[in-house]
């Protein structure tokens, strides 16, 4: 049980208090982006390319613009004249907001159609005739880089092949040599795949232009809505339209996951629309636009090698990888890591040489790079660790989880220096994996293998994946995306009643900030959670923030929180020993009040006092009770888990069953039990998902082969099984109150333990790797490749 | 050409002007503006559209407004009475069945004709029964547990923890 410093009424950290934010989403009162309308709104819908790579020779709107109702017809060359045809990515590429002469991938938008409804809109779209000249595209990463590869980035002045960036970390010399002497060497290839978060709300936004007041209020299903106000202002600068006239309002959010982070083409050309006509625009784009058009995740070809020595002692791990980016580089991470966090591949164990490389290159796909539940890159680095501490454990002959604890670093060793240059801050990985060990009880499932493996009509598979995070991006000094520090902000204002209002950064997008926020002042104030109004997602009323994506909401803006309120602590304390005619150190705080040390009775609740700063407050104070703190993380959090799931397979069919999963989380301190559990168990399907159903699809062509939701198979609850989940604590030293973050651990970490379970389950029938998503048609021909199905004839 | 239609939705009439191509759905949420019914596709895949009419759940994205002429439909918006929360929305809120809250409403309505037609459902019914909607969030343990207790809390029996078993 976790131990609670506040009252069950007061609702500080660690109670399973239930969440403020339902009450408007049970009974259909949220407010999300398409819910918004506006007097006078016109709609607005996407011609798309249905060519992966073509010119464009011309674009014939006459028959759309005959449709009454059908107000404008918006192209590349329209946007051209106000130079608005093109925008900055999160990684300081460019990107085209519509394309003047040129698609690069399919579903590319081609041009806007403008309509007084949604319907009249799609029906002028269907009208838009384009005339395309398409070309062969590049569809395949590594054939990019081939010498006679069409230059893709044309665009770009003096580029001359299909390279984005070259990146590296570690020690190149030491590892090969270490390489070179060790006893046993394993080595795989890998793909993880190119998937997409596939919120069930997809994206859109409401641009409203006043020309009276050359004001812009954007309503738009945004992670990271002062960042954008920022971006937009770098993009529409030029024509008038700077910051201080921008009002980004993100309403409630049904589902980021990262998808939300980017600037889409769709945004752009909605606020430029809005700012040519004066009227509010509505864009919504629909499943199959969000699905085949918006950023994707992943796309990472990852040669994975580790070596050790005979009796499993790990020694180094290498890793080369090949980013496959799409047209332009457009993903989310910070300015100074092109590869994200992947560099935390090192993983949970102790040693001290690593090397990583990395290539991205552009080819005909859409543009992305975005987390789907992940901190960036993190899944990636674990998949490849995770996979190869399996593959080194079978081929030394160990049992995986006892090679693990022989391995792991030792909770006494933190804080521990990663060879690829990070300081974990903390953990404690021996106690974790026993606790999962214990939960689903692993030395009887062993046994149980080898009998049904005698047996024969189904195999049985056990998989270990003991994951280190790395979140909560982050130190200034390191951590910005366009140049803009990843710090995060809150702001409280206690009223003279002693309720209170507190504003952040951030963005929840169903975390339940509104809940876990007010926990945190409560804890640190002794003000009623249900007292304590949180806010989020208005530019003009809440501090700058960077954002909630990368698990980074609670360890930097809950972080502020805690500050805010330790500020405001610090207040009440003087006004305290005002109002009881004592010195400060004569006070003592418990939650709620200040009482005089050794007379308990003399004492003033946290309500009386700040009741006093409007009403009576020492001379000389500033009146009133307010504090703002913008938090810089002295370091990122280093969450992890110990996850074991039990497969079975279908000796017949390959038919793959999760029968148990068993997840242990260590996410620091826990603000709310019940909503790190939620966390952690919709983190779980959405590893479940890469793991055995999820994959975008191309073919040679460029065309995507299961861009709905018909065929792009997001788990349903028949495929996710019932999550067994439980905890450790190891708080973040250097947080103000030891959390770590957790909404992406159970992402990472859940789809290598998936695989190690499938690959364990038939392992003794020769195969040694299963590429993701190990669907059974997968498994059926790898089994045939190792002439199972011959054996069995 | 538009066709006068009178939808009956949550007991209230409401007469309107509509194409005939005019899915339920946008007819709900535009016409009317009941928006707690919600679009997340556009293949009658995810659910988050699922209304009742005439007491069976149906994704509205895949009915044409002109069809549900003369037919009860119902809304998560009339649910709660003056009364208080149905049973479905305590179910969700106490089990932390929901984060977005965008699959929500669809979800609830699709397990309330389940609990409707099967009073006692096991764990197995529940997940096919729910297997028409998505959700991203959740995982499905906690809606799982959330329908459990709602078939409890229907049937006055002893109603179990809500307490999150996470140790």
């Amino acid at each position: 049980m976790i131990k609670c410093k506040t009252s069950k009424e007061i609702g500080g950290m660690g109670h399973s208090k239930k969440r403020k934010e339902d009450a408007r989403f049970i009974q259909g009162k949220g407010n999300y982006v398409d819910d918004v309308k506006l007097p006078g709104m016109l709609y607005m819908d996407i011609v798309r390319s249905p060519y992966a790579y073509a010119k464009i020779k011309n674009i014939d709107a006459s028959a759309a613009l005959a449709i009454p109702g059908v107000v404008a017809v918006v192209t590349g060359k329209d946007l051209e004249k106000y130079g608005l045809h093109w925008m900055p990515t999160l990684m300081s590429d460019t990107q085209m907001v519509l394309p003047t002469d040129t698609v690069m991938y399919q579903a590319q938008e081609v041009a806007a159609v403008i309509a007084t409804s949604r319907y009249l809109a799609r029906d002028g779209k269907e009208a838009v005739m384009v005339d395309y000249e398409p070309m062969t595209p590049v569809m395949d990463p590594f054939k990019a880089l081939d010498e006679d590869a069409p230059v893709l980035r044309s665009d770009q002045e003096g580029k001359s092949d299909n390279h984005i960036w070259h990146w590296e970390v570690g020690d190149k010399e030491k590892t090969e040599n270490v390489f070179n002497n060790a006893d046993v060497v394993v080595k795989q290839q890998m793909h993880i795949p190119r998937i997409h978060v596939a919120s069930i709300e997809t994206c859109g936004c409401v641009a409203s232009y006043n020309k009276v007041e050359n004001h812009l209020t954007m309503y738009m299903t945004t992670q990271a809505p002062h960042a954008i106000r920022t971006v937009i202002a770098l993009v529409a600068g030029h024509v008038g339209l700077t910051e201080e006239k921008i009002r980004v309002i993100s309403p409630d959010i049904g589902g980021g996951f990262g998808g939300k982070v980017p600037v889409y083409p769709g945004y752009v050309i909605a606020i430029a629309v809005s700012f040519l006509t004066g009227a509010p625009i509505k864009w919504i784009e629909d499943r199959s636009e969000n699905l085949q058009a918006d950023s994707f995740a992943r796309d990472y070809h990852i040669t994975a090698e580790m070596a050790g020595t005979k009796d499993g002692k790990i020694q180094a791990t290498r890793f080369k990888v090949l980013a496959d980016h799409g047209y332009t580089d457009a993903s989310a991470n910070p300015s100074k890591f092109p590869t994200g966090l992947f560099s935390i591949g090192t993983g949970s164990y102790d040693y001290g040489a690593s090397y990583m490389e990395a290539d991205a290159v552009y080819t005909n796909k859409p543009p992305g790079g975005v987390a789907y539940r992940c901190s960036f890159r993190v899944t990636e680095a674990v998949h490849a660790i995770e996979r190869m501490t399996d593959m080194f454990a079978k081929k030394v002959g160990k049992d995986p989880a006892q090679l693990r604890m022989e391995n792991f670093i030792k909770k006494e060793d933190f804080p521990w220096a990663s060879p690829t240059g990070w300081s974990y801050d903390s953990g404690d990985y021996h106690a974790g994996l026993q606790k999962a060990m214990d939960a689903i009880g692993y030395h009887d499932l062993r046994k149980e293998q080898i009998e049904m493996r005698k047996e024969g009509k189904k195999f049985l598979g056990i998989g270990i994946s003991t994951f280190t995070e790395v979140v909560g991006a982050g130190p200034a000094k390191d951590f910005d995306i366009l140049g803009i520090k990843m710090f995060d902000s809150a702001e409280i204002r206690v009223h003279p009643t002693g309720k209170a209002i507190a504003r952040f950064g951030t963005k929840s997008q169903g975390q339940g900030h509104e809940t876990t926020y007010a926990q945190i002042i409560a804890e640190e104030l002794g003000i009623p959670m249900e007292n304590i109004q949180i806010e989020e997602g208005d530019t003009d009323t809440a501090p700058y923030g960077l954002g909630t994506y990368a698990s980074r909401s609670t360890p930097t803006a809950g972080a502020a929180a805690a500050m805010a309120a330790r500020k405001l602590r610090d207040k009440a304390k003087k006004i305290a020993a005002h109002l009881l005619e004592v010195s400060e150190q004569d006070l003592e705080w418990e939650p709620g009040k200040f009482f005089v040390k050794g007379a308990p009775e003399k004492a003033k609740t946290i309500q009386e006092i700040v009741f006093a700063a409007y009403t009576n407050h020492p001379e000389g104070m500033e009146g009133g009770f307010e504090a703002t703190h913008y938090y810089d993380p002295p370091n990122l959090t280093f969450p992890s888990g110990a996850y074991i799931c039990v497969a079975e397979v279908d000796a017949e069919t390959c038919d793959i069953k999760v029968r148990r999963f068993v997840a242990i989380d260590d996410c620091g301190n826990i603000i709310n039990p019940m909503i790190v559990q939620g966390q952690v168990h919709g983190g779980l399907t959405q590893g479940i998902a890469p793991a055995m159903y999820e994959e975008l699809i191309y073919d040679e062509s460029g065309n995507i082969l299961n861009g709905t939701f018909m065929d792009y198979l997001v788990p349903t609850a028949v495929e996710s099984p019932n999550w067994e989940t439980g905890h450790t604590v190891t708080p973040a030293p250097h947080h103000p109150i030891g959390a770590k973050g957790v909404g992406e651990s159970p992402t990472v970490g859940a789809p290598p333990a998936i695989v190690n379970a499938i690959v364990d389950a038939v392992a003794h029938l020769g195969i040694k790797h299963l590429e993701i998503p190990v669907t059974p048609f997968k498994l059926f021909k790898e089994l045939q490749k190792v002439g199972y199905f011959k054996k069995n004839a | 050409m538009t066709k006068k239609i009178t939808l009956k939705i949550n007991g209230t009439e409401h007469t309107m002007e509509v194409e005939p191509r005019m899915l339920l759905v946008h007819a709900i949420r535009e016409n009317v503006s009941l928006t707690g019914t919600h679009i997340g596709c556009d293949t009658s895949s995810c659910g988050a559209c699922t209304i009742l009419i005439d007491g069976k759940s149906a994704k509205s994205c895949t009915v044409l407004a002109v069809q549900a002429q003369g037919k009860e439909i119902a809304t998560v918006e009339g649910l709660a009475t003056a009364e208080g929360l149905h049973p479905i929305q305590e179910g969700f809120h106490l089990n932390h069945a929901l984060h977005c809250g965008f699959c929500t409403p669809g979800m609830m309505m699709r397990a309330i004709e389940l609990l409707e037609k099967n009073p006692n459902p096991t764990e197995e019914e529940i997940r096919w029964g729910i297997s028409g909607n998505l959700c991203r969030c959740t995982g499905y343990n906690n809606i799982v547990k959330a329908i459990e207790w709602t078939s409890a809390k229907m049937q006055g029996k002893d109603l179990p923890s809500t307490e999150p078993e996470f140790v």
